[in-house]
């Protein structure tokens, strides 16, 4: 009985998550010609909105590289920053830790959209137009807040004894941080990994306006671009089918990587 | 557990058991100085740069040969005040409304949903692989193109159309395109709650489930008792930077819905307007209040709900000490 | 001590901010009518191309000028985001874009701003171009843009539906549409469930343009020739209640009230619409086989008015050159280049653009490809532009604002337009 209502549960979180999903990929399957269609499958298929997103013209592989770079670099700068903070915030005692954490907190609660313009000045004026890390660093700072909030619960719901007897028989702070605590840490590390890379990932409005360069623009960028075949046609299928293909190789890599990540690091540690 | 033990390392314990509050401070301060540099740079100065705009209002008016005058004056608070006047005001009321509506059942849905998904990814089932990368797809997909593809479902002769048989007009001002943003809206971030709480499920030691079995516990009164306290604090983090987005929602609407329509207008949304029309004084008026809202949200909840995420460390870490001391 | 000072945060925030000072500052000088100077490398800043049919134009300029090339910088295929963009770089003053691809609309706004220069009307091929795309580039009588291509709205509608109803050819008038309509749905069996009419009643520039057709076409206006707001008036009114009516009895399906271009071209493609107020670009796709049922059993006609044809609103863009910009000299040759007849000709032939060179209309190689060239031609030199304001997004705002709530019955049309002109009077001071 128990059984059976939990593949029910399972059968109905599957559906919630993938049913919208499934009509992306019909939608990306259909020939432009049919999207207004809603028949429950493409008829007939055509990989004709996937060779649209391909095209040369749109440099797509390319700006899936920059979107690959740019996402990879920004969460790679934004954990090992954010470990170094949540550690200083869970472990050391000091004053004003609170106002520390309040402040890396109110950094989300401006609406980023008025963030912009000032940016853009700036970014002129040290001439950082159409560079990574004109993409990079704002990135990185709508990341580190949920990074360093996350780490710090996590570093917090630790055993702190572990770390202590592990200093006592003479480990450095350094190495029973990285003994103990990291690879006891892993699945919260590793999600915020998962998260701050979507986030990267999916970062327009940045990339949007620090680069004209097609070259360098990224890959939310580049299918902002794309257009239909004619005046308001709108090219629906193609956004589609580009979203498809930033979407899925995204969520396979993350699973191979959790696998080997998490018992990886659990194995490696805690034994 | 087996813990190395370098000998190498001995002459610097005494040292370091002398350790005092303010070589610690310094030490924390070197450890945190590089997010604060980053959010410095580029959340500080663009919010500073933000409400200094606020205080100042662009000329109004073109001189003799059709030119808009240029430059800009400071005129206070009075962008702040012209906020709650007039139209505008019942603009503002009207968007602070809906952002309060859609962030209070949005984040109430995501919070229920993302826990059962975290719950269902943390089953030993069989093809878990697969539950999982379900579960991850709607969070991978980029907003801008889940909004569109929501919209293309909620069109009139949308799939959401012809699966309940019904001719609704979401996308057309009313109660309905609330309730459709909620839905896109739940479905694209419930796994971020959902990967946030099974962060915290792995946390928990399996023995803890072992002893309330024998203890006689139903897997309710396990869940209530056990796995809801114990991630907790992970999931009041969660929750916490939903409720900050949600409360800045933008793009969803507005790809969703559209502009300017009251239903679904949200206090972002208004900010953009002012933008979009060069009164930049006004739109970082319009921000800051958001901004102060959402602080005071943010604290509130911290103090409600999360108050002994932070708490519950430094309370065991008082008791290791006293331990340590005894 | 738990708690979070988030009031300390934001008052040191505050106080740090009373040393930032400084910010913009005003005043750049009068630059107006300065001669265009420079040469050398430019670039053109527009939304994605979609015939790749730009580049190999682009090309063709720079192996002939390979000292002043020209690099294309794409933006948004969407508007708003284009505008936002050119904006963004001329607030920071950057020199990165030269030559910008503007909507008709924005011409007074970005003029007004001085974010682009007046054009030296002697040296470009003005006389050739259709008076009044011409006119859209104007501000207070001078030249800040130069059209390279135009729009218009059309009537599609089912000649084989009309034929078998008895009627031989298109409605005028907004009573024979309907009318029309009504015979097909009494006469053609098959027809029995079909739409009347649809155009573009979301709420978004495309509103703006029907409820502007709608008023013009009953000889109402929305701003007149002084630019003055003319909303509330019996002809106005006139104008926008026969939409109003239409939703109201039928005519007009409830669901078109979230139509854009393209639901309505999904419906007429499709075989549910009689009649569509639509732009050109959908001549292509309904005249496909494979996309559309009704390819072959449709045509197009000038608009539908109260007592005659109706007033078509007019689209296009213009090139203009930013202010911020180096090499001037080289970007006004280059709208020399593409406002020429050859240039414009190949745009016409390859994607249907409608050209801003009147002869191109005419052209034999340009009819033979897309026959509703000519009465484009009259529609657009029948057509009204919007109105020329500098606060423009605002004004079409209220517009929408105020035909929305009309056809969507919140508010009567009476009122709706009395408040819509109070609410202009302001903007237009």
């Amino acid at each position: 009985m128990k059984r059976v209502l939990t593949y029910l549960g399972l059968a109905g979180v599957i559906v919630f998550c993938l049913a919208p999903f499934y009509w992306m990929v019909v939608s990306a399957f259909r020939r432009p010609k049919d999207q207004f269609d809603s028949t429950p499958w493409p008829s007939p298929w055509s990989t004709e909105n996937l060779r649209a997103v391909f095209d040369p013209d749109n440099m797509f592989v390319r700006a899936l590289l920059n979107s690959l770079f740019v996402a990879g670099m920004t969460t790679l700068l934004t954990l090992t920053i954010a470990v170094f903070t949540a550690y200083t915030l869970a472990r050391l005692d000091f004053r004003f830790k609170n106002a520390v954490l309040g402040l890396v907190v109110a950094t989300s609660m401006f609406p980023g959209i008025s963030q912009v313009v000032p940016l853009l000045k700036l970014f002129i004026d040290i001439d950082w137009i159409n560079t990574y890390q004109a993409m990079i660093v704002p990135s990185l700072g709508f990341a580190l807040p949920l990074a360093v909030w996350n780490l710090t619960v996590f570093f917090r719901q630790l055993p702190f004894e572990l770390e202590q007897a592990a200093m006592t028989d003479g480990c450095s702070r350094g190495q029973a941080f990285r003994k103990i605590i990291i690879p006891l840490a892993a699945p919260g590390v590793f999600t915020t990994a998962i998260l701050v890379f979507f986030m990267a990932w999916n970062e327009f409005i940045i990339a949007f306006s620090m680069v004209n360069e097609k070259s360098m623009q990224t890959a939310t960028v580049a299918i902002a671009k794309f257009t239909g075949m004619r005046g308001f046609d709108q090219p629906f299928g193609t956004q589609m089918a580009a979203a498809v293909v930033v979407t899925v190789p995204l969520v396979v890599v993350v699973l191979i990587f959790q696998r080997r990540i998490v018992s990886g690091l659990t194995a490696g540690g805690v034994k | 557990m087996a813990i190395p033990i370098p000998p190498v390392n001995t002459p610097a314990k005494p040292a370091r058991k002398g350790q005092d509050a303010k070589s610690t401070r310094r030490f924390a301060l070197l450890l945190l100085s590089p997010t604060f540099l980053v959010l410095a740079l580029v959340v500080g100065y663009p919010v500073l740069a933000g409400i200094r705009q606020s205080l100042y209002a662009q000329a109004e008016g073109l001189d003799a040969d059709g030119f808009v005058i240029e430059g800009e004056r400071f005129v206070g608070l009075e962008n702040y005040t012209a906020l709650f006047t007039g139209e505008r005001g019942s603009a503002f009321w009207n968007a602070f409304f809906n952002t309060t509506f859609f962030t209070a059942t949005a984040v109430v849905l995501e919070t229920i949903i993302g826990v059962i998904l975290a719950l269902i990814m943390h089953q030993a089932l069989r093809g878990r692989g697969l539950v999982r990368a379900s579960i991850l797809v709607p969070w991978a997909v980029p907003t801008a193109m889940s909004g569109l593809l929501w919209r293309w479902i909620f069109q009139p002769d949308g799939v959401a159309n012809a699966i309940l048989n019904q001719e609704i007009l979401w996308t057309a001002d009313g109660w309905q395109s609330k309730l459709a943003v909620i839905i896109a809206e739940v479905w694209k971030t419930s796994p971020f709650i959902g990967l946030l709480a099974l962060a915290g499920l792995q946390m928990i030691p399996q023995d803890v489930y072992e002893a309330a079995k024998v203890d006689g516990a139903s897997p309710w009164q396990q869940f209530r008792r056990i796995t809801l306290p114990l991630i907790k604090p992970a999931l009041a983090v969660a929750v916490l930077f939903r409720m900050l987005d949600t409360l800045r929602m933008f793009d969803l609407p507005f790809v969703l819905i559209g502009g300017n329509k009251d239903s679904v207008e949200t206090l972002s949304m208004l900010a953009w307007d002012e933008a979009n029309n060069l009164r930049y004084g006004v739109a970082t008026a319009y921000a800051t209040i958001l901004f102060l809202y959402i602080a005071l949200l943010a604290y509130a909840f911290i103090k409600i709900a999360g108050a002994d995420v932070i708490g519950e460390a430094r309370a065991r870490k008082a008791s290791v000490k006293k331990g340590a001391a005894a | 001590m738990r708690r979070i000072p988030m009031a300390g945060v934001f008052a040191s925030l505050a106080l740090v901010l009373a040393a930032c000072g400084g910010g913009s500052e005003s005043g750049d000088g009068d630059k107006k009518s300065a001669a265009l100077e420079g040469r050398g490398e430019i670039t053109f800043v527009t939304g994605k191309d979609t015939s790749g049919n730009l580049q190999k134009q682009i090309d063709d300029w720079n192996s002939k000028h390979p000292d002043e090339p020209v690099r294309i910088i794409e933006l948004s295929d969407k508007a708003d985001e284009q505008r936002q963009q050119m904006i963004q770089n001329a607030q920071v003053k950057s020199d990165a874009y030269t030559v910008l691809n503007l909507d008709v609309v924005w011409t007074a706004e970005f003029a007004a701003n001085r974010w682009v220069v007046e054009l030296p009307e002697d040296q470009l091929p003005i006389s050739d171009l259709l008076a009044p795309t011409v006119d859209t580039g104007r501000y207070l009588g001078k030249l800040y843009a130069v059209p390279v291509d135009s729009d218009a709205g059309l009537l599609y509608y089912r000649k084989d539906l009309l034929a078998e109803a008895g009627i031989d050819k298109a409605p005028t008038t907004w009573s024979e549409l309907f009318a029309a309509c009504d015979a097909v749905k009494a006469k053609v069996s098959s027809a029995k469930n079909i739409d009347c009419y649809a155009g573009q009643f979301d709420k978004y520039e495309g509103l703006t343009v029907n409820a502007s057709e709608a008023i013009n076409a009953a000889g109402g206006s929305v701003v007149d020739e002084q630019g003055k707001p003319t909303v509330n008036t019996p002809e106005a009114k006139a104008g926008l209640d026969v939409l109003v009516n239409a939703f109201k009895d039928g005519h007009i399906s409830k669901k078109a009230i979230t139509y854009t271009e393209e639901l309505g071209r999904a419906d007429f493609n499709g075989g549910k619409l009689l009649f569509h107020r639509q732009w050109p670009y959908q001549y292509a796709s309904a005249s496909d086989k494979e996309e559309s049922k009704v390819a072959g059993k449709f045509d197009v006609a000038p608009l539908p008015g109260s007592n005659g044809p109706g007033v078509s609103t007019l689209g296009g863009h213009n090139f203009a050159i930013s202010a911020f910009a180096k090499n001037k000299a080289t970007a006004l040759d280059f709208l020399n280049y593409m406002t020429s007849t050859e240039v414009q000709k190949a745009n016409a032939i390859v994607i249907g653009k409608a050209p801003s060179v009147a002869a191109l209309y005419n052209d034999p190689e340009v009819v033979a490809k897309f026959p509703y060239m000519p009465s484009l031609k009259t529609a657009i030199e029948n057509a009204k532009g919007r109105p020329k304001v500098v606060k423009y997004g605002d004004v079409t705002t209220a517009i929408q604002e105020a035909a929305y709530a009309a056809l969507n019955g919140s508010k009567t049309t009476d009122a709706a337009l009395a408040e819509l002109q109070t609410k202009l009077e302001t903007l237009t001071q």
